[in-house]
């Protein structure tokens, strides 16, 4: 026992799995420095610092023998702390940025794209004059342009796109008129001055030579130097427009470089907005109009299909759960179906179904009393059908939660009550119910976190519709809180908010986190982990 | 029980028929409503003009066109490209998440160390906010993985797998923690005066014992990810990767009405793998259910 007792604790172990252990960290390690040296140089400093933890936990844990229970969970947790931990983690840091379409950017991205970027070139009033001649070269199946340049004193240049200029003396030159002209320059030919008037769109909208010094066709008979349009001065810590002498200054409020007309340059960049968000979340009047409908629906969307799926689960559960009922598991097996689908597929069913003009429902409904519901197009229906379809998703798994646990309860209670006098609603009401909500209350509080966040049945029945008319923002009458925070990241009509959706996001997780906690005293769970500590 | 039932009056006996005669009345009009979409649209698929509007209970001209189509490998609807997909996601997801929770279990059943119970307290509320909720970070995330490694980037399936593989832990390990709480500690102390080490008595003693809930883990981590859409539809780019719930969403999305017979046939081959298994394995899954798990 003493052996193996420092077998597990020992620094060493045996030599071939020290060896085994010592080179996986090296690889693990190496790759990691080489991950965290390209974020860091990209500017995703949140990741890599993640990463780097990560990197350095997973060092720490298989170097210190004291560890060693630890390593056993390394894959696990780690997966949990970059694909889990993180998302979390950034969503809350989001939350008080300005992060959205516009502002998607760090400021230091913004400098660079403005500044290099390749539409921000000018050709100067004052800049060299050059008469030109274009070539055309048909290699590889692709047309390729170039230009032969000559500026006042004589010197010509042949410009390629992207590559820099070549003096004509280091030209591939192979043919020249009576004028000294190239006709043809390696593969390119000269192309004929009666078709460069044809071609001049063409060509003046190309660029030649290499960025940032590159050449540009202004009329038929110049071309220009262009330079960069944007330089950044650090001590102004602004953005000079050298076309239009306009200084845009950065501004730690808007997120925008601004000049004093309060014109930007776009894009914007991310900055921290403090509690910003979250003021529009509760205050802001274009918001929290359709915000305060969201979130009512959600709540009332939640406890009501709790509430409806588990009346009808335990209801079909004291039915069928009769010792002389024959055929008890086939009934069983019929009923859960509903459940065993997947929810993609039976959501878009029902959809089928309950489709407006073509449906069966209504089909049959118009037929035999000549109206039916709107149960895509009315709000109050759409919400109907919506608890409808929950309600047949949903009841199946109550109903085993139910058959289970009142098969747990002892049945001399039933005869102590029955010899009391008491009659089968009372034995219900005052026994049954009371023992089966102790062991199936945490089960209902995470039904009803599960349903809080049940993204699938909202938005594949009808996307969150019909739309609130009037919304500034937009949202639909069945839109519960993640649905509609999804919209607001993914299918914003005026660009994506993610900083808002974030900031709802986070006060989901306050609520998520309020209900587990809960949960957590229902469940004897702290207990557990007290008993074995 | 039984000695009462025995000095029932004919009365009584009556009154039991008619209860149980309502039971059984019952029960058909639960399973109606249980099955009534399911044989709807089992109708639905054989009818080869497939549009919404025409369809009826039983079809004129029932045929398995609609299932032809799907599996000859019509070009705008891989549908068995899907299937595939689907399958080998989940299979692989539901392998690595049995492996790395189970070892976590092992060490968190086992092992005694100082801040064991917040750790098990973090691995649980991690995972409390749903993938849903951490969409825009996941995305970002994997974009920027994707510039190093494309393999682990958006629209492949290795960067979906680590996402799903970030959230395995939380309920699974207190599942199987309980399960292997149950399984004598005498075990181990005897294969360790033998000589045993930790792994081999992991692997060749507690691993074979637990394997009730291994199953219940791996197939209810199967299920949801055969089942997922959002992450599959956010994370994947290409209609080549597509799962198969991606793939019937936008395969309906798209003139929903007029492929409705085809939706219905394709809808129906896809949840058939998912619902045998259930029903085989009702009783296993039941029980790993009651201890908390909620489908996701």
């Amino acid at each position: 026992m003493e052996a193996n007792v420092r077998r597990d604790s020992g620094i060493l172990g045996s030599v071939p799995t020290l060896i085994l252990r010592l080179f996986a960290l090296a690889v693990i390690d190496a790759f990691g420095i080489w991950l965290l040296y390209n974020m860091w140089s990209d500017g995703f400093y949140p990741l890599a610092i993640m990463l780097a933890l990560v990197t350095l936990g997973l060092n720490v844990v298989f170097l210190y023998p004291r560890f060693y229970p630890i390593r056993w969970m390394a894959p696990g947790l780690a997966l949990m702390a970059l694909m889990a931990l993180y998302p979390v983690l950034f969503t809350v840091y989001t939350a008080f940025t300005n992060y959205s379409t516009g502002h998607r950017l760090q400021k230091q991205q913004v400098i660079e794209t403005t500044v290099e970027g390749p539409r921000n070139y000018y050709t100067p009033e004052d800049g060299i004059n050059y008469t030109w001649e274009a070539f055309r070269s048909t290699e590889g199946g692709e047309t390729t342009y170039s230009l032969w340049i000559t500026d006042p004193e004589g010197n010509s240049f042949f410009a390629l796109p992207d590559e820099p200029l070549i003096p004509a003396g280091e030209a591939d030159i192979s043919a020249r008129d009576e004028e000294g002209v190239p006709t043809t320059i390696g593969s390119f030919r000269r192309i004929p001055s009666g078709q460069k008037l044809q071609l001049l769109d063409v060509i003046s909208a190309r660029e030649f030579g290499e960025p940032p010094a590159t050449i540009q066709v202004t009329s038929f008979r110049e071309a220009k130097a262009t330079i960069q349009r944007f330089v950044y001065d650090a001590e102004l810590d602004a953005l000079i427009d050298r076309q239009t002498d306009t200084i845009y200054y950065a501004s730690e409020e808007e997120g925008f470089f601004l000049d004093e007309d309060g014109e930007t340059i776009f894009p914007g960049y991310q900055i921290v907005v403090g509690l910003e968000n979250f003021r529009r979340f509760f205050s802001g009047p274009a918001i929290s109009g359709p915000l305060l409908r969201v979130f009512v629906w959600t709540f009332v969307f939640s406890a009501s299909t709790v509430a409806l799926t588990f009346a009808l689960g335990l209801f079909v559960a004291l039915v069928f759960d009769h010792p002389d009922m024959a055929g008890r598991k086939l009934i069983r097996s019929l009923l859960i179906i509903p459940y065993t689908l997947p929810s993609v597929i039976s959501v878009l069913i029902w959809r089928g179904l309950l489709n407006e003009r073509l449906g069966v429902v209504n089909r049959t409904l118009e037929d035999l009393i000549g109206w039916a519901p709107a149960w895509l197009s009315d709000p109050t229906w759409a919400k109907i059908a919506i608890l409808l379809i929950n309600l047949w998703l949903g009841y199946p798994y109550m109903m085993l939660i139910c058959s289970g646990a009142l098969q747990a309860i002892p049945t001399d209670i039933y005869e102590a009550a029955r010899v009391d006098g008491a009659n089968a609603w009372q034995r219900f009401y005052n026994v049954t119910l009371p023992l089966l909500l102790v062991s199936v209350g945490p089960i209902l509080i995470s039904s009803f976190t599960f349903n809080f966040n049940n993204f699938n049945v909202i938005y594949l029945y009808n996307r969150g519709r019909p739309p609130i008319v009037g919304a500034e923002t937009p949202a639909g009458h069945t839109d519960i809180l993640v649905t509609y925070t999804f919209r607001l990241a993914f299918e914003g009509g005026q660009g994506s908010d993610f900083g808002l959706a974030a900031a709802i996001t986070v006060v989901i997780f306050a609520i998520l986190l309020v209900l587990t906690l809960i949960n957590f005293r229902f469940t004897r769970v702290w207990e557990e982990i007290g008993e074995n500590v | 029980m039984s000695d009462l039932t025995v000095s029932r009056s004919p009365s009584m006996k009556r009154q039991a028929r008619t209860s149980m005669l309502l039971r059984y009345l019952l029960a058909v009009l639960a399973i109606a409503f249980a099955l009534f979409p399911v044989i709807w649209v089992f109708s639905a698929s054989l009818d080869p003009v497939g549009g919404l509007s025409s369809q009826r209970l039983i079809p004129t001209n029932a045929s398995l066109e609609n299932y032809r189509m799907l599996l000859s490998g019509d070009e705008r609807f891989p549908f068995l490209r899907w299937l595939w997909n689907s399958f080998y996601l989940a299979t692989l997801n539901s392998v690595l998440a049995v492996l790395i929770t189970s070892l976590s279990a092992y060490a968190f059943s086992r092992f005694r160390f100082r801040g064991r119970r917040n750790l098990l307290m973090t691995v649980f509320l991690v995972q409390v906010f749903p993938n849903i909720l951490m969409m825009v970070a996941l995305f970002l995330l994997l974009t920027q993985i994707g510039n190093y490694i494309p393999q682990l980037g958006i629209g492949s399936h290795g960067g979906l797998i680590l996402v799903y593989l970030g959230g395995v832990m939380g309920i699974n390990v207190w599942l199987m923690k309980g399960f292997f709480d149950s399984v004598p500690r005498d075990i181990d102390e005897s294969a360790m005066v033998d000589g045993a080490t930790h792994w081999q008595i992991f692997w060749m003693l507690i691993f074979p014992l637990v394997r009730p809930i291994v199953i219940v883990v791996g197939i209810l981590t199967f299920i949801g990810t055969y089942g997922d859409y959002l992450l599959a539809r956010v994370l994947l780019t290409d209609p080549e990767q597509y799962t198969l719930m991606v793939g019937l969403w936008f395969f309906i999305a798209e003139q929903y009405s007029d492929n409705w017979g085809a939706f219905a046939a394709g809808g129906l081959m896809a949840a058939l793998p998912v619902v045998i298994i259930y029903l085989l394995l009702q009783d296993q899954i039941v029980g790993g259910l009651t201890q908390g798990a909620v489908k996701g």
